[in-house]
């Protein structure tokens, strides 16, 4: 029973955090680099312009049910097989997220690198 | 990719794994929490392991929205994929937790596959610039083009 709720508590964190992620890459995106922005207009001036973006908000709403599925996750089972799990998993949903909404390249490159990573998933199981 | 944005990657490597490791550390002092006692979580703020791991998530979290500022998102999640070794040795040797040889050969499978991906570029080149050639010569302008934008 544990198991299953460990694995619950994994799927709800990936289904967050790929929403999560999406959301924040499109709103750091539209901020611009960070580094150039710094430079020219202070740290301040990046970080409101962070905090203000509505879709960063939305992020991290979904970013914080990760964290509390992560919390439950932690409590039910080992990290080594919850924190790489949930990851690679949060991984193949991003490719496919970022590619329908984010419009990435999604090259062969990196359908093959999904398909070592569901490999890995599958034996982390065990 | 400038040594800056390098040192970033491996913020976003280090902290996530240090901290997650910070929190399982933590929840283990704390126990199991049930459903029905759900003030367990508050309780849980209140252990310095959780704590540390929640500072350490927040330099994770930090490093991780520059990152994304200047590169894709299938990307950044696969460039710092180092964190899940760190994670196992972390597991292994300090935590003492039992790491089976599948599980070791699945991360190893996992670095493997995302460590393949991070070798492409890091930013979906604009329409303009769809060349390999002018991706990998101009990938630092076009994040800082598609930034701006």
């Amino acid at each position: 029973m544990k198991h299953a709720y460990t694995w619950a508590a994994i799927l709800l964190m990936v289904t967050a955090s790929v929403t999560g992620d999406v959301l924040l890459s499109k709103a750091m995106k539209q901020v611009g680099d960070v580094g150039d922005l710094w430079k020219s207009h202070g740290i301040f001036h990046v970080i409101g312009n962070v905090l203000r973006h509505p879709l960063f908000a939305l992020g991290i709403v979904a970013m914080t049910i990760a964290f509390f599925a992560l919390l439950f996750g932690l409590s039910w089972g080992d990290v080594s097989l919850i924190a790489p799990a949930s990851a690679s998993l949060t991984f193949v949903g991003n490719m496919i997220a970022a590619k329908l909404f984010l419009h990435e390249r999604v090259d062969r490159r990196r359908c093959i690198a999904v398909a070592f990573v569901a490999c890995g998933v599958a034996l982390l199981a065990f | 990719m400038t040594f800056r944005k390098y040192l970033v990657l491996v913020g976003v490597a280090v902290f996530g794994s240090v901290g997650d490791s910070l929190l399982s550390r933590g929840m283990k002092d704390i126990g199991t929490i049930s459903l029905t006692h759900l003030q367990s979580l508050i309780v849980a703020l209140s252990n310095l392991w959780v704590v540390s791991g929640i500072l350490l998530l927040i330099g994770f979290f930090a490093a991780y929205m520059t990152a994304l500022s200047w590169a894709d998102l299938t990307y950044v999640l696969p460039a710092t994929s180092i964190g899940y070794v760190i994670i196992a040795l972390i597991a292994k040797f300090v935590l003492h937790e039992q790491v089976t040889t599948a599980r070791w050969i699945g991360i190893l499978l996992i670095t493997s596959g995302v460590g393949f991906v991070a070798g492409g570029p890091a930013l979906t080149p604009l329409p303009e610039h769809s060349s390999p050639e002018s991706e990998q010569a101009h990938e630092p302008e076009l994040a800082s083009a598609r930034g701006n934008s």
